[in-house]
Formats: C-alpha cells, sequence, structure tokens
C-alpha cells in the first residue's frame, strides 16, 4: 500500500523520489531518472464469465482496462503467458506469492454477469502484492452490454485513481474533425468517439467546412464553427439527437470560436465585422449578447477558468498574438504571456491552475503550459505545426492536433502528459483534427 | 448563389493557376479551351477580371496592409466593377498554414476587409461587396515554403452575377 501511494506521490511532485521508496528494498520501486517513472507492473487476469452470455465480454473488458492503465506510460501490463496463477473464481483467496514471482506489483481481478434482458454486471477488486492487501472495496458497475466499453472505462478510472490519488479520464469522450481529400480541397465532418478511439459517429456530412469543437460541461452538446451558410458562423449541437442550430446570424458579419462557460448557458466567441475581430458573450437561455471586448485588435480563441469568473483568450494588441486573461464581464485584460514568440489557443486546465497553450517560435509550433499568471512555461512538444490543446476530464493530460509538413500533410491526433512524457498518437479513423475532451461522462 | 457558382467554375479555368487553384469551387469544369479564349477577351466578362485585372492581391506575414502592387490591382479592380454594375462580388480572406486556425480566420478577415475598404474608397457601391474568411482552411498552393505560402495570404476577389443588395 505504502508503495502504491508512492507512486501518487511521485505524480504530484516528480521531483524527487520519496525517500521510503529510495530506502525500500525490493521490486516495487518506482525509479524516477531525468523525470521518467517506471511504470508500475500490474496483471489483469481475464475477468470471470460468471454465465454464459458474459463470455464474450469478459476478456475483452480486462483487455480494455490494461489498455487504459498501460496508455497512462505510468503502468505496464504483464502479459498474460507470464501468469502462474490462474483466477478461476472472483472470490478465490488470492495466491500472492504467484504474482510477486512475476513482479506483478498491482493485481485486478473482475467478474462479468449478463443477463438475457440485455444488461450486465460487472465487478472488481483491486490488489496490492506486495503488501498483500485489497487496495479499497470491491465495487460493481451495471449497464447494459452495449456498453461494455464503458464499463471497463469505470473499472480503469477507479483502479487508476486508487493508485494514484487523482481523477481518472478513461470514461469520456472526444469529438474531433474528421479530414479527407487533398490540402487545397480538404473536406471537414465533426467526429464523436470515445477517448480511445472507439465508437466512431459522425456528427455532420462533409459538404462544409466544420472547425474547433467544443463540449458542454456536461458533454451533451457540442458548439463549433461551419460554413454552411456560406460564411463561418456559430452552432450548438445536441449530441444525442444529432440536431443543430445556429447562435448568430447576423448578416454582414462572422462568428467562430464558441466556447462554453461552466454553466453551459453563457457561450463567448469571436464575432468579425468590418475587418475587426472581438469577443462577445451569448446567453443561451436569454439569448441576450453582451460585448466583451472593444479594440481595434484580433481577440479570439476565448476559453472561461473553471469558476466561470475569468476568460483567457488571444489578442495581437500588443502587435503579436499573446495570452490575455479578463474577468468574465469583459474588462481590462492582462497579458501573462511573456516568453519568446507568439502564444495562441489557450485552454484553462479543468482543475484551475494551468493554461494550456499553443506557442509559434522560430518556425517552430509547441503544446505547452504556464500557470495562471504566466510563470513556469513548459513546453510539452514540438514539431512542423502543433495546435490546439484540450484537457483531459482530470487536468493530466493534453491531446492536441498535429500536421505533417509538405503537400501532402496531415493531420492526427497525439496525446501527452503534462510532464511532457508518454507524447503517443491517438486512434482515429482517417485523418483528424481540432479535438476536444469532454468531461467525465455521468 | 447558384449562378455564382456556375459563373466561377468558368472563371475558373481561365486562372493562370487553375492548374493548383482548387479554391472552394473545385477544379470541376466543362467549359472548351475555346469558349475560354474568346470569353477572356471580352473586356466586360468576369475571365477578363480574373486574368487581365486581376482577381486577387497578396500579403507580407501576419499583415493585411496593401502593398503598392496590391493597389495598383484593386484600382483596376475598381474600375472594372464600377464600369460593369451587373456583378456583385465576395471578397475571400485568406491566410497561409504557419498560424493557429481561429487566429487565421481573424486574420483572413482583415484582410478581406482591407481589400473591401479600398474599393469602396475608389468609389465601389458598398453594398456590392461582402467579405469572408477562410483563415488557413483553402491554400491554394499546397507545399510548405514561402514560394507556396506567398501565394496563399490572399485575398480573392470572386464575382457573381446580381445587383447589390
Amino acid at each position: 500500500m505504502r508503495n502504491l501511494a508512492s507512486l501518487c506521490l511521485m505524480m504530484l511532485a516528480l521531483m524527487a523520489l520519496p525517500l521510503s521508496a529510495q530506502e525500500r528494498d525490493g521490486p516495487l520501486r518506482i525509479t524516477i531518472t531525468e523525470g521518467v517513472i517506471e511504470p508500475l507492473p500490474f496483471a489483469t487476469p481475464s475477468f470471470i464469465a460468471e454465465n454464459a452470455a458474459a463470455r464474450e465480454f469478459a476478456r475483452d473488458i480486462a483487455q480494455v482496462i490494461a489498455d487504459d492503465l498501460a496508455g497512462t506510460g505510468l503502468f505496464r501490463q504483464i502479459p498474460p503467458e507470464a501468469f502462474i496463477s490462474k483466477v478461476s473464481s472472483f472470490d478465490a483467496p488470492v495466491q500472492y506469492a504467484d504474482w510477486k514471482a512475476i513482479n506483478a506489483q498491482a493485481l485486478i481481478t473482475g467478474a462479468v454477469s449478463a443477463g438475457s434482458d440485455g444488461r450486465m454486471t460487472v465487478k472488481f477488486r483491486v490488489f496490492d502484492v506486495f503488501a498483500q492487501t485489497q487496495l479499497g472495496e470491491g465495487l460493481q458497475f451495471g449497464g447494459s452490454t452495449a456498453s461494455w466499453r464503458r464499463m471497463a472505462h469505470k473499472v480503469a478510472d477507479a483502479v487508476y485513481s486508487r493508485i494514484t490519488g487523482e481523477g481518472g479520464y478513461f470514461d469520456s469522450r472526444v469529438v474531433f474533425v474528421n479530414e479527407t481529400g487533398p490540402k487545397n480541397a480538404r473536406k471537414k465532418r465533426l467526429a464523436i468517439m470515445d477517448y480511445d478511439g472507439a465508437n466512431v459517429q459522425y456528427l455532420t456530412d462533409d459538404t462544409s467546412i466544420v472547425l474547433a469543437p467544443r463540449f458542454s460541461p456536461t458533454g451533451d452538446r457540442v458548439l463549433y464553427t461551419s460554413y454552411e451558410s456560406g460564411f463561418p458562423r456559430i452552432y450548438a449541437l445536441n449530441v444525442a439527437t444529432v440536431t443543430r442550430r445556429v447562435l448568430d446570424d447576423q448578416p454582414g458579419t462572422m462568428t467562430f470560436a464558441p466556447r462554453f462557460g461552466p454553466d453551459g448557458q453563457a457561450v463567448v466567441f469571436s464575432l468579425s465585422s468590418g475587418g475587426n475581430t472581438d469577443l462577445y458573450k451569448l446567453n443561451l437561455a436569454s439569448g441576450a449578447r453582451q460585448r466583451l471586448t472593444s479594440a481595434p485588435s484580433i481577440e479570439t480563441a476565448p476559453s472561461f477558468s473553471p469558476d466561470g469568473n475569468r476568460i483567457v483568450f488571444e489578442s495581437d494588441r500588443s502587435g503579436s498574438q499573446q495570452l490575455y486573461i479578463m474577468p468574465s464581464g469583459g474588462g481590462e485584460g492582462q497579458r501573462i504571456s511573456f516568453g519568446n514568440g507568439r502564444y495562441g489557443t489557450p485552454v484553462w486546465s479543468p482543475r484551475g491552475d494551468l493554461i494550456a497553450f499553443t506557442k509559434q517560435y522560430q518556425g517552430r509550433f509547441h503544446i505547452g503550459v504556464m500557470r495562471t499568471d504566466g510563470s513556469e512555461e513548459r513546453l510539452l512538444t514540438s514539431s512542423f505545426l502543433d495546435e490546439g490543446p484540450t484537457w483531459s476530464p482530470n487536468g493530466r493530460v493534453i491531446m492536441f492536433s498535429r500536421e505533417s509538413q509538405g503537400s501532402g500533410g496531415v493531420s492526427t491526433l497525439y496525446s501527452v502528459d503534462i510532464t511532457g512524457r508518454n507524447l503517443k498518437r491517438v486512434t482515429t479513423p482517417g485523418a483528424a483534427s481540432d479535438p476536444a475532451w469532454s468531461p467525465l461522462l455521468q | 448563389m447558384k449562378t455564382s457558382f456556375k459563373l466561377a467554375a468558368l472563371v475558373l479555368v481561365l486562372g493562370l493557376s487553375a492548374c493548383t487553384n482548387a479554391d472552394r469551387f473545385g477544379n470541376s469544369s466543362g467549359q472548351s479551351a475555346g469558349s475560354v479564349a474568346n470569353a477572356a477577351a471580352d473586356p466586360s466578362s468576369p475571365a477578363y477580371f480574373q486574368t487581365t485585372v486581376g482577381d486577387r492581391v497578396l500579403f507580407a506575414v501576419d499583415q493585411s496592409n496593401l502593398s503598392d502592387d496590391a493597389r495598383q490591382v484593386l484600382v483596376a479592380q475598381a474600375a472594372w466593377l464600377m464600369a460593369n454594375g451587373a456583378y456583385t462580388a465576395i471578397i475571400e480572406g485568406h491566410a497561409d498554414e504557419q498560424g493557429t486556425r481561429e487566429y487565421n480566420l481573424a486574420l483572413g478577415a482583415r484582410r478581406a476587409s482591407a481589400v473591401q475598404e479600398f474599393l469602396v474608397s475608389q468609389g465601389v457601391a458598398g453594398n456590392r461587396l461582402r467579405t469572408i474568411t477562410y483563415g488557413k482552411e483553402r491554400p491554394i498552393a499546397i507545399c510548405s515554403d514561402e514560394s507556396c505560402y506567398s501565394q496563399n495570404r490572399r485575398a480573392v476577389t470572386v464575382l457573381s452575377a446580381g445587383a447589390g443588395s
């Protein structure tokens, strides 16, 4: 238990190895070398199928859980071929020695039962093998068999939470722009998928350009920009019914960059009129519209603080693209970015402590994070074109678009831990851009 | 709008850069080279506007101010528009790929507006001109170096048949 807890401490600190872990002998040590954590080995035997109907899900559920955990870069799955013990029953005593022998520091066991009514139950337990104790109580989730992946993600979230002390992020979705066609005639359509690329669904067709979707605070709606009227305008789309409505439709203006406030009613967006782009706020319930900035410069890419009191945005009022924070009712903005280069697309972390951004410097694009006062800037990535960060629900991982260089350039999605570790491609069907991560599903 | 799409398709094949120009209308056109040549010879034709007057101006990196070359083109565009009152125009503002998506939308809007304001200052009725930004969504040249970027940082005056609103 102490050792699993030490992983949590290290995730938070990442600077020094806690003394207790350094002094401890044995295989559970989690070593940090130059900021790299040795992933914690875990075993996830196939879940027990408690009846015939559950058989087709038992192994797959265990695999989704394993993929979720291993995908964080903080855990490493021990291949089932190495197992000595067979888990034949959910309630049988754990043979700790067998799991210790293969260096499984965490063991996750579970069982699935499925009824003929299309419902299923998934239960699980987590064990700290070296401490020979169960980690927290067993839990069970119920749902339809069609949502078996969600139940696996919920189990993985619970395991992740227990071992790291942080909220999970696996039971979540990503809305993004699917891209096809050549660079000079790109076709784009809105798509939604599970965070791991499963269950893709298209929300628009590809007859109009669509850009930069964002989830509502409960994930039930999506804001985005579409050219379906012939001009860029902001839309709200209901995810369940896939119905949409235009939010601002004044002739002679263009609107884009819409984002929800944390109450799900306020929408802040950019409006261009006469060549000038400023920020406005719309109340979805009353339809009231309020102008937030009145400068001849470009003001766009807004993002609310989690408490709804402030808005971070980008402006070129200083002569180049930089980040500013203002009260959510408008008013004087305070510049927070002062490093070399240009800063855009700020996104407030769900924890409230950090701002993710895109930085352009010397012909390269970077995804980075800084504190909300602009201090402690850290660049996490570097490429020909990285842009558009979005936060995982727990504020630990950032997903973004990466476009390759040249006439055959293609955009794909990547994710990276806020430590800069675990940079990896996100699975999508075909090319993709502008990801936006949902909150944890309800 | 339907008319303007047909018109634009006709105009498109005439462009010197038609081989790489997809813009928003695609490359499809059934027009023969013969009719193209004839059309371009008529000074009141949209083809003449595009090829001889010049339908686009280019911008420096992250800028929306008009160069002397751009002003020359726009003076000629204004003269043509005033002589051919049956046409309206949509001015498309574009950016190269070296920028974030939403900033480039705002930049494209600035560029389109700079052209609109100049044309109005030359006497073109404001109600015949509309602007739209495409940001970096519709590059005309697709390589990733300055030879392409300089062509993509543009504002294109796209004609439509019909009087202003």
